[in-house]
């Protein structure tokens, strides 16, 4: 890592009259001539720099980063699987490319039947009828299918279902999407074993609840058993039940949303169909709907007409539109190449393989750290912490310390229903042998938290930077270089 | 002769006559850690009784401030908004607001130094 | 492995799945396809679109993108990490965020900007929503007329569930109505008003005293620009704008059909506490370093989850770091130069279409940057097929007779000349 000699910020590097661009003449002229008060008045300070600059820049800076690419990345809840570099390529695919989202359909066909070639592929693996590729991300696919129940809900004239009942393990984002989609959130507890108690729930099911949102396996990496059931309660109290895809990767090849009685879900196309994660994305998060509920899919949908070819279509009865386009059809493209790599026979077969792995490591783990909930995960589990909690090492510490081994930290703190939570999902993509190592390197942690304490507890140590001050960071909040140089003066 | 009252959601009120001046509990402050900033009313925006009237944030909670009473608000703790870790060194001396109480019957619904130690526990 | 597990057969991993849920046959997909019939299929689909000389803009444009900017995007450090949540290893991701917030916040005058946000229709509606938060009981949000339709549906979406009554502020000759606004905001309910520079139809308005009307009503202002373009006109800053919010892919990406872009939300420091999504600061480690971390998280959805105004979680990070590559490599040099290109293509092409005496700027001596809406005397089906046939996408249709054109850095003058010789046969 360079970041030695490689830390400042792009404008550090500027010197006036440097550049790193051309670009044509159309020999009509360069000036932008707009009267003087509809013109920008305050000069524009961009960095000034040439290209070798700006490159070693930005590949010093990359470094201090860790990818997929870097090392095994157990990020429970975050399926960090292995993004095969065909997908890349074909993300960027010169028959796609340069494709402006207003071209008619006669001249995107190519692009139309992509699209809706996946649609058709995640409506068969969900056990939907459709799916729109429009939302953006995981939140936006959760946000977009509370606005179809709503809209189904409101097309019956079924106005005063304003509730949205949500276990208390769930992610935190299925509150935030409903209070965004205008709706009140009722909590349902969960059992000791991690699944949601179904006499809690029934009493709660009435004609004012909109939908019940669920992730299954939930977020404790537990099968919700009694999803027959549940599904059966939703419905006869009239209200939809919602499957929160972010944890779909273990069923793949096992069971199906839809077969399970889900009506709306999402899936998070960074997840389960391994598009990489961009530092944040972009991502996807296709909504797919049973039969009876396709009309409510956000405009525009892609269809296919009688002859065969593709189009667009607007309904009326729509929720509306929640992107200004099909949402981001280049990460669509990559979950396309990654399905077809796949095929039907590693697809039937990711889904064990992760819960494969995640048991192996529970079980490998287990004697040394503590499993509040025994018996058989699915994809991922949780420890709530370290077996031995005499030392004061903490979740923080041991997930900083796996840093100093070249590991990304699981997910920690979450779910809040352990103090210590500690959230391992190792996806299918990872072979044994980094898994064993990844063991040994946990095992070493817990020995370490024992013996010397203070080594864990002061972790990182080989990392590029150390502990930041977040307190600092937000008292006085430094968001850009120009607020930075102010403080400095 | 002022009083002070508690509400089950962290908040205390000194009553001065028809004046409340309200804060967050020493037990709060403690649970929330470093507080960095604190979300304030205007002088005259009304609050409502178990409504929230603004927010504070440390680094890694925050936390609605809910207000004990229905009344106007005719003061504000301006150096919270640049010091906001006052809250954290004398929560009792840096308050948030003073109010004008407009229904002083709702302080009966609030808990006592007792009872509020009570559910702290 | 199974030993280890205490399982007999993989089987017995999924004995907690009822036998009923359980799938009877395999997925009706095709099986595994090597590399190369990937690409194959991928080049079969590619050919089945047509590659068009790009006049279409409507919010989304075809600029040219230095090489660098892809290459270094693909940085496999940068592409597979996730959410900088463990600031220790992920310098590289909170650092180009830095860089972008600084890059945003001076393209836009404002003095604080988020990570980014999906796009520019979803980045205006959360703006919407942020104004609404911000006043509290009021909850009445006026968008002019000349805002993007496409911006305009994702803002009433969004408006529609959350309980925020939309209203439209008049346009007058494809600019909005100042009259109309004063008599809305008269109201006293009013918590945001949208518009658009420059707007739908291309034109740049004058928004001189916009600011002060609003805030005087106790509104914030909004401003929807496409960001490039804010190299060269007016700024929401310098408008008086509290709020900044539209898209960025004019900042070279490519269309790909309707993304990935790029949203970006930029707003004055008094309204920062309040802005959805993720914001990186800069501070210091205990090593005396000067490093980023993600900040003001507190804000986030997962601790006021219900109380929640946003639900943004997983942002467009990658494409930040597009834009900020895209706007270090061309400096404000490069955007100025791309705008002029653009400038001085629109304003020969309109010319010159307008002389064909086929065509006729819909909203003549209305000042336009690189986009205008043009009405035609003939039928703009026929017109479309035979463009088309002929390898240009002529623009965006917006009504039976009138179509947006956008000219960009990648139009030769031939390619305009042949634009205005298809009119002629017309």
């Amino acid at each position: 890592m360079n970041r030695e000699f490689y830390s400042k910020l792009i404008f550090e590097l500027s010197r006036p009259g440097r550049r790193g661009y051309s670009l044509p003449s159309n020999g009509l002229g360069t000036a932008v001539n707009l009267p003087d008060n509809l013109s920008r008045d305050t000069a524009l300070d961009l960095p000034q720099v040439d290209e070798p600059t700006v490159v070693r820049h930005y590949n010093n800076m990359s470094t201090n980063n860790f990818g997929v690419d870097t090392g095994f990345y157990p990020l429970g809840s975050c399926t960090m699987k292995y993004n095969p570099k065909i997908n890349e390529e074909m993300a960027s695919h010169r028959g796609f490319k340069s494709m402006h989202p207003a071209t008619p359909a006669v001249a995107s066909q190519g692009s139309l039947m992509l699209y809706y070639t996946l649609q058709w592929m995640l409506s068969e693996i969900g056990g939907m009828a459709e799916f729109t590729l429009n939302p953006f991300a995981g939140a936006h696919g959760e946000l977009t299918g509370l606005m179809v129940i709503r809209a189904y809900h409101n097309s019956r004239g079924d106005v005063k279902r304003t509730k949205v009942i949500v276990p208390d393990s769930a992610h935190g984002t299925n509150p935030a999407s409903a209070a965004v989609a205008g709706l009140e959130i009722v909590e349902v507890k969960s059992r000791p074993d991690g699944t949601v108690d179904v006499d809690d729930l029934r009493p709660l099911l009435d004609d004012t609840v909109a939908a019940v949102m669920m992730t299954n396996p939930n977020t404790l990496g537990i099968f919700e058993k009694n999803i027959p059931e549940i599904a059966s309660l939703v419905h006869d109290a009239g209200a939809l039940l919602y499957y929160d895809g972010a944890n779909l990767n273990p069923m793949l090849g096992v069971a199906r949303p839809g077969d399970m009685g889900f009506d709306v879900m999402h899936i998070n196309l960074h997840k389960t169909f391994s598009t990489p994660h961009g530092g944040g994305g972009p991502g996807s998060g296709p909504v797919g709907v049973r039969a009876g509920l396709e009309q409510f899919l956000p405009n525009p949908r892609v269809v296919r007409r009688p002859d065969g070819s593709f189009d667009l279509v607007s309904s009326p009865d729509a929720l509306g539109r929640v992107s200004a386009t099909l949402g981001n059809f280049a990460v669509a493209a990559r979950a396309l190449s990654y399905i077809l790599s796949l095929g039907q026979e590693g697809t039937m077969m990711a889904g064990t393989l992760a819960t494969l792995n995640a048991n192996y490591i529970k079980e490998s783990l287990k004697d040394v750290y503590k499993l509040p909930i025994e018996g058989v995960c699915k994809h991922e589990f949780v420890f709530d912490g370290l077996a031995d909690k005499s030392t004061g090492v903490t979740t923080l510490n041991v997930a900083k310390r796996l840093l100093d081994h070249g590991y990304h930290a699981p997910t920690i703190y979450f779910p809040l229903l352990f103090h210590e939570s500690l959230m391992i999902e190792p996806t299918e993509t990872e072979s044994l042998d980094t898994i064993d190592e990844f063991i040994a390197v946990m095992r070493d942690i817990a020995r370490e938290a024992s013996e010397t304490p203070d080594v864990v507890k002061t972790a990182p140590h080989n990392t590029p930077i150390g502990h930041p001050d977040d307190t600092e960071a937000a008292l006085h909040p430094v968001t850009t270089f120009d607020q930075l140089s102010t403080t400095k003066d | 002769m002022s009083q002070i009252y508690y509400a089950p959601t962290h908040e205390y009120i000194v009553v001065d006559g028809n004046v409340g001046t309200i804060g967050i509990t020493d037990y709060a402050q403690h649970a929330l850690g470093n507080v960095v900033y604190v979300d304030m009313p205007e002088v005259d925006d009304e609050v409502e009784a178990g409504q929230d009237f603004g927010a504070i944030e440390s680094v890694k909670a925050a936390s609605d401030l809910i207000s004990p009473v229905t009344g106007t608000v005719i003061e504000v703790n301006d150096a919270l908004a640049d010091n906001p870790r006052l809250v954290n060194q004398d929560p009792m001396a840096n308050w948030i607001i003073k109010v004008e109480i407009a229904d002083p019957t709702e302080l009966d619904n609030l808990l006592d130094e007792e009872a509020y130690k009570a559910i702290c526990k | 492995m199974l030993r280890r597990i205490g399982v007999k057969s993989l089987d017995e991993l999924y004995s907690d799945v009822p036998e009923s849920l359980k799938l009877k046959k395999p997925y009706n997909l095709p099986s595994s396809q090597s590399e190369k019939e990937i690409r194959d299929f991928f080049d079969a689909l590619g050919s089945q679109n047509r590659q068009l000389k790009c006049f279409a803009g409507a919010g989304h444009y075809d600029h040219y993108a230095p090489a660098v900017v892809g290459s270094l995007i693909s940085r496999s450090e940068f592409l597979t990490a996730y959410t900088p949540y463990q600031p220790e290893i992920s310098q590289g991701t909170l650092q180009y965020i830095f860089e972008y917030q600084t890059i945003m916040s001076r393209l836009t005058g404002l003095e604080v900007s988020n990570a980014s946000m999906y796009d520019g229709a979803t980045a205006t509606a959360e703006a919407m929503l942020m104004a609404v938060a911000h006043a509290r009981r009021r909850n009445r949000v006026l968008v002019s007329a000349t805002v993007n339709p496409a911006v305009r549906e994702v803002v009433d979406t969004y408006a529609r569930y959350h309980g925020v009554v939309v209203d439209t502020i008049e346009a007058v000759d494809g600019v909005t109505s100042r009259e109309d606004l004063d008599a809305k905001l008269a109201a006293g309910d009013v918590a945001g008003v949208i518009v658009a520079a420059p707007n739908y139809y291309g034109i740049v308005e004058d928004y001189s005293g916009w600011a002060d009307a609003c805030h005087a009503a106790k509104a914030l202002f909004i401003m929807n620009s496409v960001a490039i373009d804010l190299a060269s006109i007016k700024t929401p800053g310098e408008w008086g704008a509290d709020i900044a919010a539209g898209d960025a892919q004019s900042l070279g990406m490519p269309l790909s059909f309707g993304g990935p872009y790029l949203g970006y939300l930029c707003a004055t420091k008094a309204l920062m506490r309040k802005m959805p999504g993720r914001i990186v600061g800069a501070t210091t480690d205990d090593r005396g370093n000067r490093v980023f971390v993600l900040t003001l998280q507190a804000r986030e959805q997962h601790i006021r989850r219900e109380k929640a105004t946003s639900n943004i979680c997983s942002n467009q990070g990658l494409m930040a770091l597009y834009a900020t590559i895209y706007t270090s490599v061309m400096g404000t040099k490069g955007l100025e130069e791309v705008n002029g290109l653009g400038f001085s293509a629109a304003h020969y092409l309109a010319e010159a279409l307008t002389e064909t005496g086929k065509m006729r700027l819909k909203y003549p001596d209305k000042p336009f940057l690189n986009e205008m809406a043009m009405t035609a005397d003939f039928d703009l089906d026929v017109f479309f097929a035979k463009a088309m046939e002929n390898g240009i996408l002529p623009g965006v249709r917006i009504d039976k007779n009138t179509i947006l054109i956008a000219a960009t850095d990648m139009l030769t003058r031939d390619d305009l000349d042949s634009y205005v010789m298809l009119v002629k046969t017309m």
